[in-house]
C-alpha cells in the first residue's frame, strides 16, 4: 500500500476517510457511510439529477463532461433494463487516483453507484477494475459482501421496496477498456473494442440497454455532494468546475502523491507548494498536467488555474488529474519515444490510424532517439501525428497524437540537436518517473 | 421513410431517412472510398476511408457509420478529405508487403486501386515492415497476414452472412490478425467467402492461388452445374493444351439470384472438368472391350444399331434416361428424339423431387411458385423437412439474409436438429419419416398430431405453430423430397393465405428435366400423351401408351424385352442400384464424361461435354430459368445435344425436323478460345457435308429453345431478359397437368456441402477438403 501524503490546502471530500479504515463496514458507517443513499431514497430520481447538476461536478475521467448532465439523458422508460458501471480501468500514465479510492474507501464507490442508479432508474451496476489492479478487486469483494450481508444491495434495499445489484468486474489488462464503449465490449466478454457511436451509451450501452458510465472518483463524490447540497459543492471549485478533485503529482519533485485540492488550484502552485518543488532545486522543463494524453506545457505556461476550461485555454486538458512534472535533465526526444510507446502498445488496433500510425511512430522515435535521426523524420513525427488526429475511431488515436504535436511544436530545437549521429544529450540524465 | 434532402459537393439529392450517408452519396453518382464497409454486413468504422466534412462538424465524419438528416451539407472532396484518404492509404502501404507482382489480388486489388486514385507514390516510412508467415488454414483457404488490411470483411461474412463464426481477431494493435477457429486451421463449410470479399490478396484460394493474372483470363457468366439451387457463378477461363481450362467461380459482380453467394461447389468444385480421367475419345466395344474408335464409326454404328432394333421390335425395345445435369435445349431435345426418333415413351431419369405432383396440384393457379429472390423478401418461410445448409446452400443463404437483415420469420419442420433452427422462429422437431404427417397436420387434420408429438414437439407446441403459420401472409414453403404424390397436392391446399410453394430437388437441372418431359407418361411442360396433344401436332404421329420406368427398364431387359439403352449424361446403374448384367443383351449407347458403373457395360461410349462446356438454359428447382454458357472447353468431347442430332441423322432422320434451326437467334456457340478454334468451326467438316454453314447449325440450342417457348406454356418468359443475363421465373402453375407417380421412383441424391454425385467424385477439391475433414488436424493430434 502507498503511503498517504498531505497538504493544508488540501480539502478533503472524496479522500475524507483515507487512512481510517474504511474498508471496514462499520468504520464506514461511523464516518457518514451509507447516509447519502438513504437520503436519496427520500427524493426523487430528478431531484437526484437535479442537484448533481447543479454541483458542478464534471465527469474525472477525462472528458470533464457534467455528470448531472449525462444522467438526464437516459430515458426514463425502457423495454431493457438500464445499467449504471464504474469506470476503474484507470491506465492513463500519470493517473493513480482512483486505485487509492478502492484501497481506501471501497464502499464510496458502491454508494455512488447506488445514487446513480437510482437517478436513472437501474437495477443493475457494475464496477469494472483494472485487470493488473487485481488486489484491489479483492478489497471491491468484500466490501460488496459486506453490503449485501447488511442488506444494502440485493432485494428492497434498506427497506424501501428497491431492488439494486452491483457486480464487480476485473479486466484482462488493457487501457483501451477504459474507453466506456470498449469497456461495455469487455464486460459483454468480447473483444476491448470500442463501438460506433452514435448511438451513444445513455440511449443503447451495456447489453443493448441504457447506460450511465461514470469514473471512479466522479460516482465516489456523489454522496458528499447528496449530503452537502450543490452549492456548497459548487463554491469549492470555479464556476462550472465544480469541487475538488485528486491532482497525482510524480515526476521530478520532492513530495510526490495525490493530493485533494479545489478545482482550478494554480499549477505553479501545485508544483512548488503541494509538491514540494524540484529536487536539488534544478530548473523546471515541462508538465503534463493531466495525464500522458495531455498536450505538454511549457515552463512559462504553468501560471494556469487546474480546470477544464483553463486548461483548454491554455492549449492543453485537465484530463485524468495526472501532473507529470520534468525538469532539465529530462531529453524530450526519449519522453515523447516513451509515451509514444504506451500508446503504441495499448492501441486496440482497429482503426488504421492509430494502429499504424502509433507503431510508425514508435519506430521512427526509437531510431530517432538512438541517433540515426534524419531532419526529414520530425517533420514526419509532426505529419503522422497530425493525420492521426481527429480521424481515428476512439479517442486513443488523438491520446497519442496530441502529446506527439506538442513534443514537436514546443521542443524542435531539442530533436534538431538528435540529428547528425550526435548522441543524446541528456543520455546520462536521471529518468522521469511516472507513478 | 420519409425522404431527407442533403447537398453533396453542391449536389441537391433525396434519399429516404436511415440512408447511410455512404450510400445516399453512391446514388447521385458520388464514390465514397471504403474498405471495411460492405453492404448488408454489420458497420465498422474502422479503416477510416470514407472521412468526409459534414458541415457544422468539427471533425471529419465516417460516411459508412453516418445516417443522412435533412439539409445535411456534405464535402467527399476537399482538400482535407483528400488528405485524411491518403494518409490512410500511406499507412497502410507502410507495412504493406507490395508484392502486387506475385499476387492474386494484383490487378483487381481494392488497395492498389486506392493507392492509384487516392496517391500514396512515395513512402515516408524507413523502418522494415511488419512480417508474418503465410499460412494454411484448409485445403481451400490461405492467409498471408502481411497483406492484411484488417477490414473485418471475412470475419464478418463468414459470422453474419454464412452464421459459421470460423474466423475472428487475434492479439491488439499492430499485432493483430485475423485467426481461425481452430488455432491453426479452419474447420468450417469452406465456402470461400472470406476470400472473394477480401479486398487485397490476403486471403487466396487454394484452387486459384498463383495459377494466373486476372487480366489473363476471359470471365463468363454461367449457371452452377452442382446443386438445384442455380447460383450464376461468373467462370474465369484460360487457355491450356486442350481448350480453356476453368481456373476460378465467383461471383464478384453480384450478379445473378445468389448475389455475391457461392458455395464450395460453385466457387471451386468446377476442377471435375481437368480430372485426367476424362474421356476425350469415343468408345467401342470389341471384342468385349472398349476401345478408342472415331466419333464417324461410333454415331455410325449407334444409328444402325438404333434403327434397326426400331425397325424390327418397334420403340418399345429402346430405352431412353435423362440426365439432371443437362441443359433444358438437350433434355426436351431426348424427349423428343426418343418420341419422334425412337419411337419410344420410355423415357425416364433420376428423379428427385415430385414436380409432376406440384403440376398437377397448381394446376391452373398462376403466381403460387416462389423464385429463389421471394426467399429473400417473402414475410415469413415455412422449411419443412430438408437440411438447406448442406443440400440447398443457396436457399439457406437467402433465408439467413431475409431473417437477418428483413427480420423475416423463418419455421422450421424437422426431423433433425439443422443449423437453420438457429434463424428459426419456430422450429418443431418430428419424427423421422413424419414430414408427410406434419403435412396433414398443416392442413388441418388434427389426428396427425399423434405421429408428431416427439421430443420438444409438444401438441401445444405443434398447434401453436400451425396458428402463426395460419395467420402469416406471404409464406413461402420450401419442402423436401420426402413430400410427394397426395401430400404435395394437400401441403398446396391448406389454408396459408397467399402461400408460394418450392419443391426441393437436387441436381442443377432436375427441375428443367421434369419441365422437358423425361417421364415415360408426360411430354414436356408435364402434358400427357393425347393424341391431338400440342406436340402430336408439331412433331406428328407419337407412341401413346405410357412407356416404362428406368427400373421397368432394367426388368424388361433382363427379360429379353428391351433391346437398347440410350443414357444421357446418367448414371442409372449407381443411382438405381441395377444390376448391370440385366443389360447384357441389350445395346447400350452411354453418353458421359467418365466411365462410370453405366458406361462400363455399354456398347458404345461417347464423351460428353459437361454444363461449363456448353450453351443453354438451366431451371432451378423454385422454376427460375437461367443462361447456360460456354466458359471451358477440352478437346475431343461433344456437347449432348450434337450427339443427339449426331445420331438421328445417322439414323437416316431429317434433323431440320427435330431441330428447327436457321430462324431467329443464333445461340453462342462460344469461341471461347479464339476465331479459328471455336466450336463451330469443329463442327465444320459435318456441316460442310450436308451444305450447311454454321450460322445455319442444327446444333444450335437457340433453335431448340424457340420451339420450347412456343410449345411450353410456363416457359413464356421474356427472351430479352433472358439472354440478357436475368433470371426468369417460370410457373408450374402454367404447365400441363402433371400427373400421380410411384412415389418410390423419387431416389434422394443424398448429396451433402462436399459431395456431388459423379461431377463431386472427380472434383479434387471437393475430395482434398472431404481427406481433410476426415484426418485428425495437426492441433489435436498435439493437444494429448
Ligand atoms: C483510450 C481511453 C481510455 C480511457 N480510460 C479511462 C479510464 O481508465 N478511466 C475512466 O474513468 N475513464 C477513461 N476514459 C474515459 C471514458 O471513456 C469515459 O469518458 C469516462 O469513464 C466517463 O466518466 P466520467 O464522465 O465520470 O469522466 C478513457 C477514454 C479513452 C478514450
Ligand atoms: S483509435 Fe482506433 S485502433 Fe486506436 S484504440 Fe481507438 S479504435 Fe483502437
Ligand atoms: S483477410 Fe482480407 S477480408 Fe479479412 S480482414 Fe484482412 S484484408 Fe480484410
Ligand atoms: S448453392 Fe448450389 S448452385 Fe449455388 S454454388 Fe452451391 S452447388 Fe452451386
Ligand atoms: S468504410 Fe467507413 S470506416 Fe471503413
Amino acid at each position: 500500500m502507498a503511503s498517504l501524503v498531505s497538504h493544508p490546502d488540501e480539502i478533503r471530500v472524496v479522500t475524507k476517510r483515507f487512512g481510517q479504515g474504511a474498508t471496514d463496514l462499520d468504520r464506514y458507517l461511523a464516518l457518514d457511510g451509507y447516509q447519502a443513499i438513504q437520503k436519496a431514497l427520500a427524493m426523487t430520481p430528478d431531484d437526484i439529477i437535479t442537484l448533481v447538476k447543479n454541483s458542478g461536478l464534471r465527469g474525472r475521467g477525462g472528458a470533464g463532461f457534467n455528470t448531472g448532465m449525462k444522467w438526464s439523458f437516459v430515458p426514463k422508460q425502457s423495454a431493457k433494463p438500464k445499467y449504471v458501471l464504474c469506470n476503474g480501468d484507470e491506465s492513463e500514465p500519470g493517473t493513480c487516483k482512483d486505485r487509492l479510492i478502492f484501497e481506501h474507501d471501497p464502499h464510496s464507490v458502491i454508494e455512488g453507484v447506488m445514487i446513480a442508479a437510482l437517478a436513472v432508474g437501474s437495477h443493475t451496476g457494475y464496477i469494472y477494475i483494472r485487470g493488473e489492479y487485481r488486489y484491489l478487486s479483492v478489497i471491491m469483494q468484500r466490501a460488496l459482501k459486506d453490503a449485501y450481508a447488511r442488506g444494502f444491495l440485493g432485494k428492497n434495499i434498506f427497506g424501501s421496496g428497491y431492488d439494486l445489484d452491483i457486480y464487480w468486474h476485473g479486466g484482462a489488462g488493457a487501457y483501451e477498456v477504459g474507453e466506456e464503449s470498449a469497456l461495455m465490449e469487455s464486460l459483454e466478454g468480447k473483444r476491448g473494442i470500442p463501438r460506433i457511436r452514435p448511438p451513444f451509451p445513455a440511449v443503447v450501452g451495456l447489453w443493448g440497454g441504457p447506460t450511465v458510465i461514470n469514473n471512479a472518483e466522479t460516482l465516489a463524490s456523489v454522496p458528499p455532494i447528496i449530503l452537502g447540497g450543490p452549492d456548497w459543492y459548487a463554491n469549492l471549485g470555479t464556476p462550472k468546475n465544480g469541487g475538488t478533485r485528486m491532482f497525482c503529482l510524480s515526476g521530478h519533485l520532492n513530495r510526490p502523491g495525490v493530493y485533494e485540492l479545489p478545482m482550478g488550484y494554480n499549477l505553479k502552485k501545485m508544483i512548488y507548494e503541494v509538491g514540494g518543488g524540484i529536487p536539488g532545486g534544478r530548473a523546471l522543463k515541462a508538465v503534463v498536467p493531466g495525464g500522458s494524453s495531455t498536450p505538454i506545457l511549457l515552463a512559462d505556461e504553468i501560471d494556469v488555474a487546474m480546470d477544464f476550461d483553463s486548461l483548454a485555454k491554455a492549449g492543453s486538458m485537465l484530463g485524468s488529474g495526472g501532473v507529470v512534472v520534468l525538469d532539465d535533465t529530462t531529453c524530450m526526444v526519449k519522453f515523447a519515444l516513451r509515451t509514444i510507446k504506451f500508446y503504441q502498445h495499448e492501441s486496440c488496433g482497429w482503426c488504421i490510424p492509430c494502429r499504424e500510425g502509433t507503431d510508425w511512430l514508435k519506430k521512427t522515435l526509437t531510431r530517432f532517439h538512438a541517433g540515426a535521426g534524419m531532419k526529414k523524420d520530425i517533420d514526419n513525427i509532426y505529419y503522422l501525428a497530425e493525420n492521426m488526429l481527429g480521424k481515428t475511431f476512439c479517442p486513443l488515436g488523438d491520446a497519442a497524437a496530441m502529446p506527439t504535436m506538442a513534443f514537436v511544436k514546443k521542443f524542435r530545437k531539442e530533436f534538431e540537436d538528435h540529428l547528425d549521429g550526435k548522441p543524446c544529450p541528456f543520455e546520462k540524465a536521471a529518468e522521469p518517473v511516472m507513478v | 421513410m420519409a425522404d431527407l434532402t442533403l447537398t453533396v459537393d453542391g449536389k441537391k439529392l433525396t434519399a429516404p431517412a436511415g440512408t447511410l450517408l455512404i450510400e445516399a452519396c453512391k446514388s447521385v453518382g458520388i464514390e465514397v472510398p471504403s474498405f471495411c464497409y460492405y453492404p448488408n454486413l454489420s458497420l465498422q468504422g474502422a479503416c477510416r476511408m470514407c472521412l468526409v466534412k459534414i458541415e457544422k462538424m468539427p471533425k471529419l465524419q465516417t460516411a459508412c457509420t453516418t445516417v443522412i438528416s435533412e439539409g445535411m451539407v456534405v464535402a467527399t472532396d476537399s482538400d482535407e478529405v483528400r488528405q485524411a484518404r491518403k494518409s490512410m492509404v500511406e499507412l497502410l502501404l507502410g507495412n504493406h508487403p507490395l508484392d502486387c507482382p506475385v499476387c492474386d489480388a494484383g490487378g483487381e486489388c481494392e488497395l492498389q486501386d486506392m493507392a492509384f486514385s487516392y496517391g500514396a507514390a512515395e513512402s515516408k516510412f524507413m523502418e522494415a515492415k511488419n512480417h508474418k508467415d503465410e499460412q494454411q488454414w484448409s485445403p481451400v483457404v490461405y492467409f498471408d497476414r502481411p497483406r492484411c488490411i484488417l477490414c473485418y470483411r471475412c470475419v464478418r461474412v463468414c459470422g453474419e452472412g454464412m452464421d459459421v463464426w470460423a474466423l475472428g481477431v487475434q492479439n491488439r494493435g499492430v499485432s493483430s490478425v485475423i485467426a481461425p477457429n481452430k488455432q491453426d486451421h479452419l474447420e468450417c463449410e469452406e465456402c470461400g467467402m472470406c476470400i472473394d470479399i477480401c479486398p487485397v490478396g490476403a486471403l487466396t484460394s487454394g484452387a486459384y492461388r498463383y495459377k494466373t493474372r486476372p487480366w489473363e483470363m476471359n470471365h463468363i457468366g454461367t449457371t452452377c452445374t452442382h446443386c438445384a439451387d442455380g447460383c450464376k457463378t461468373t467462370l474465369g477461363v484460360r487457355r491450356s493444351d486442350t481448350g480453356m481450362e476453368i481456373v476460378r467461380g465467383d461471383n464478384r459482380d453480384k450478379s445473378g439470384i445468389n448475389n455475391d453467394f457461392l458455395c464450395i461447389k460453385g466457387r471451386y468444385a468446377f476442377d471435375f472438368a481437368h480430372s485426367t480421367e476424362r474421356l476425350t475419345q469415343p468408345l467401342i466395344r470389341k471384342d468385349g472391350k472398349l476401345s478408342p474408335a472415331t466419333w464417324e464409326e461410333a454415331f455410325a454404328l449407334a444409328g444402325k444399331n438404333f434403327a434397326e432394333i426400331r425397325t424390327a421390335h418397334g420403340g418399345e425395345a429402346i430405352g431412353v434416361v435423362g440426365s439432371s445435369r443437362t441443359t433444358n435445349e438437350e433434355n426436351y431435345l431426348l424427349s423428343k428424339f426418343a418420341r419422334m426418333v425412337l419411337g419410344t415413351n420410355n423415357v425416364d431419369h433420376h428423379r428427385t423431387a415430385d414436380f409432376p405432383a406440384l403440376a398437377a396440384a397448381l394446376r391452373g393457379k398462376s403466381g403460387q411458385t416462389a423464385s429463389m429472390r421471394d426467399v429473400l423478401s417473402a414475410p415469413a418461410i415455412l422449411l419443412i423437412g430438408n437440411n438447406p445448409t448442406e443440400q440447398h446452400p443457396l436457399l439457406a443463404w437467402q433465408i439467413r439474409s431475409n431473417v437477418r437483415l428483413r427480420r423475416a420469420k423463418l419455421y422450421v419442420v424437422n426431423s433433425q436438429p439443422i443449423k437453420l433452427r438457429r434463424q428459426a422462429a419456430g422450429f418443431a422437431q418430428i419424427p423421422a419419416g413424419a414430414e408427410a404427417h406434419a403435412v396433414a397436420f398443416l392442413a388441418g387434420d388434427d389426428a396427425a398430431l399423434d405421429h408428431l408429438v416427439h421430443q420438444s414437439a409438444t401438441r401445444e407446441s405443434l398447434l401453436a405453430l400451425r396458428d402463426k403459420l395460419r395467420a402469416e401472409t406471404g409464406l413461402v414453403v420450401a419442402f423436401s423430397s420426402e413430400i410427394r404424390g397426395a401430400d404435395v397436392a394437400r401441403l398446396v391446399h391448406s389454408k396459408f393465405a397467399g402461400a408460394k410453394f418450392i419443391a426441393l430437388a437436387d441436381y442443377a437441372n432436375s427441375r428443367g428435366a421434369a419441365d422437358m418431359g423425361l417421364y415415360p407418361d408426360l411430354l414436356p411442360g408435364y402434358e400427357p400423351l393425347t393424341t391431338d396433344s400440342r406436340f402430336a401436332q408439331e412433331w406428328g404421329t407419337l407412341p401413346t401408351v405410357p412407356g416404362l420406368t428406368v427400373p421397368a427398364m432394367a426388368a424388361a431387359a433382363k427379360a429379353g424385352t428391351l433391346k437398347a439403352l440410350y443414357v444421357v449424361g446418367a448414371n442409372p446403374v449407381a443411382r438405381f442400384g441395377l444390376d448391370p448384367f440385366a443389360f447384357s443383351g441389350s445395346f447400350v449407347v452411354v453418353q458421359d464424361m467418365f466411365l462410370t458403373e453405366t458406361a462400363l457395360m455399354a456398347d458404345i461410349v461417347l464423351p460428353a461435354a459437361n454444363a461449363y462446356e456448353k450453351s443453354g438454359t438451366f431451371t432451378n428447382t423454385c422454376g427460375d430459368l437461367q443462361l447456360v454458357k460456354k466458359a471451358g472447353e477440352v478437346a475431343g468431347v461433344k456437347s449432348d445435344f450434337e450427339m443427339i442430332v449426331r445420331i438421328a441423322d445417322a439414323m437416316g432422320f431429317e434433323v431440320r425436323k427435330l431441330v428447327p434451326f436457321g430462324g431467329g437467334t443464333h445461340a453462342d456457340m462460344g469461341q471461347s478460345r479464339g476465331a479459328q478454334s471455336g466450336e463451330a468451326d469443329r463442327h465444320s467438316v459435318w456441316l460442310e457435308a450436308h451444305g450447311l454453314e454454321p450460322r445455319m447449325s442444327p446444333f444450335d440450342p437457340v433453335a431448340i429453345f424457340d420451339e420450347i417457348q412456343r410449345l411450353v406454356p410456363s416457359y413464356h418468359v421474356s427472351r430479352l431478359d433472358l439472354l440478357a443475363g436475368n433470371d426468369q421465373h417460370t410457373d408450374i402453375g402454367e404447365a400441363g397437368p402433371g400427373a400421380a407417380h410411384d412415389p418410390n421412383l423419387i431416389i434422394p441424391a443424398n448429396d451433402d456441402l462436399f459431395s456431388s454425385g459423379t461431377l463431386g467424385r472427380y472434383s479434387h477439391t471437393l475430395n482434398s477438403v472431404m481427406e481433410n475433414k476426415n484426418a485428425p488436424a495437426p492441433s489435436e493430434v498435439g493437444a494429448d
